[in-house]
């Protein structure tokens, strides 16, 4: 484990790798605001309030709006805040790496996703050879691909694809799947129930599944990817189900963004897009144990 | 009734009427879904360690401690009698009092938990200055502190000290080890 100094200049080296992939990708860097009126509506995620605003929870709407409005790719790096999430793996502010890529589909951005985390790994060797072995995984090893109803049979023993019950798919997931996981490779958990879609777009089958995946490195969630659901009435259609769903369980509504159906209303095309915990990376490939001892200060 | 979010390791709460300390807590939360809080705990009733996971919202009851400054007395029988603060008598087991026992001397004093009225743990002051009364004979010259042979300390208690004790010398235990912390000096 590098003393913190040094921790500070190798994280700085992961943001440095990963703007130059994105922009060798056509990304284009973009900035949208922390604080906001309206921040998407999940069922157990709480915004922090700022004044009669929210801090962000993820910049996503705001990133989907810039994808309707004609930029084909862009990426985010920046702050994000979760209400009473502190843990280990977890800091009330965090950072937050996003993207988002216009007519690219889920599988492609995940092929993409292993690209750019080779790429930051062949960067990280070669500005100091042998620094992300102690992370104990083989970042040139193919990625596992399981589906949810695959890893779910295996190690908790039912499918949640065909039957979903949401108190018992969390826990297991956080009990029983995620110890169960290999930890030298990354991991991805593809095609969700379509109850766990969040703003996933579903795909029709026996039983539907929501076109969803998640990245585990060393075990740990990294990152967690859509084919975004881009119809206007489905989303209006979830929003208000997950509106419904905080009010009963007593935890805050917030204000509905209209500004981004408006937007799915005048016709987003397919497209993809993924949200990355920079913390967690930095802190799997540092090989440490915690998000806190990768960040500067944690108040 | 504490809520989960306010639980954290050392904390001490109440399940189906057993008093348990939390040993170990995490908050585990996959990205988009309900968090889950997992505590190891031990039981204060009988060491028994168990996990248990809770759910956001969820609350946990607070056992109803007392505390009570005691000094030790005199033995009776198989009871140990203590004074409190009003001067009453107070009297423990050998039970309850475990290894801490083997030190009560006069006016030891001591501190002890109870809960509804039981009392369920006992400590002592962290540093207790007891002579040697038995050992192999000190290895002279042999200064290693990381070396060990067995000695009886006046009172009973049996521990492992360095090679270079003798019957006589004066050594300073850590009540919350049980183990040797140094030597003061001889009787």
């Amino acid at each position: 484990m590098l003393p913190n100094p040094d921790i500070l200049v190798f994280r700085a080296r992961v943001v440095a790798a990963m703007r130059s992939f994105f922009d060798s990708r056509g990304y284009v860097e973009v900035e949208t605001p922390v604080r906001i009126p309206a921040p998407a509506l999940e069922l157990h995620i709480d915004a922090e309030t700022s004044g009669e605003r929210y801090l962000r929870t993820s910049p996503e709407l705001d990133m989907k709006c810039l994808l309707g409005q004609g930029m084909p790719r862009v990426y985010q790096v920046g702050p994000c805040f979760r209400h009473g999430e502190r843990g280990r793996l977890h800091q009330p502010e965090f950072t937050m790496a996003e993207w988002y890529a216009l007519g690219l589909d889920y599988r492609g951005l995940l092929a993409e996703t292993r690209d750019l985390v080779v790429s930051i790994v062949v960067r990280l060797e070669s500005w100091c050879p042998g620094c992300t072995a102690v992370s104990g995984i083989d970042w040139h090893k193919p990625w596992d691909l399981l589906t949810v109803a695959e890893v779910y049979r295996r190690h908790a023993g039912w499918d949640p694809c065909c039957r979903y019950d949401a108190d018992r798919f969390d826990l297991d997931m956080v009990s029983r799947i995620e110890p169960a996981l290999p930890r030298d490779r990354g991991v991805v958990l593809m095609d969700y129930p379509v109850e766990a879609a969040a703003l996933a777009r579903c795909r029709a089958g026996d039983p539907p599944v929501a076109e969803r995946w998640e990245l585990y490195l060393g075990g740990i969630e990294i990152a967690n990817a859509y084919g975004e659901l881009t119809d206007a009435v489905e989303q209006r259609r979830r929003f208000a189900e997950t509106a419904e769903a905080r009010r009963a369980a007593g935890r805050p509504v917030y204000p509905t963004d209209e500004r981004f159906l408006a937007m799915l209303d005048a016709g987003l095309p397919a497209c993809s897009g993924i949200a990355l915990g920079l913390d967690r990376l930095v802190m799997v490939l540092a090989g440490t144990d915690s998000v806190q001892s990768v960040r500067a200060f944690c108040p | 009734m504490y809520d989960v979010s306010e639980l954290r390791k050392g904390l001490k709460v109440e399940i189906d009427g057993v008093p348990y300390m939390i040993t170990e807590f995490s908050f585990m939360k996959p990205g988009k879904g309900q968090a889950v809080y997992s505590c190891k705990m031990k039981s204060l009733l009988n060491g028994v360690t168990t996990v248990r996971n809770y759910r956001s919202g969820d609350k946990v009851d607070q056992p109803q401690m007392e505390h009570k400054k005691l000094q030790f007395s005199y033995m009776d029988g198989d009871s140990y009698v203590f004074i409190d603060s009003n001067y009453e008598q107070v009297s423990l087991s050998k039970e309850v009092l475990g290894t801490a026992r083997f030190f009560m001397k006069e006016d030891l004093p001591i501190e002890v938990m109870y809960h509804n009225g039981r009392p369920i743990e006992v400590s002592l002051p962290t540093f207790i200055e007891r002579a040697v009364i038995s050992t192999e004979p000190g290895a002279r010259g042999n200064t290693a502190t990381n070396v060990f042979k067995p000695a009886t300390l006046e009172g009973g208690y049996e521990m492992q000290v360095p090679l270079f004790i003798n019957v006589g010398d004066v050594l300073v235990i850590d009540t919350r080890t049980g183990e040797y912390s140094e030597r003061v000096g001889k009787k």
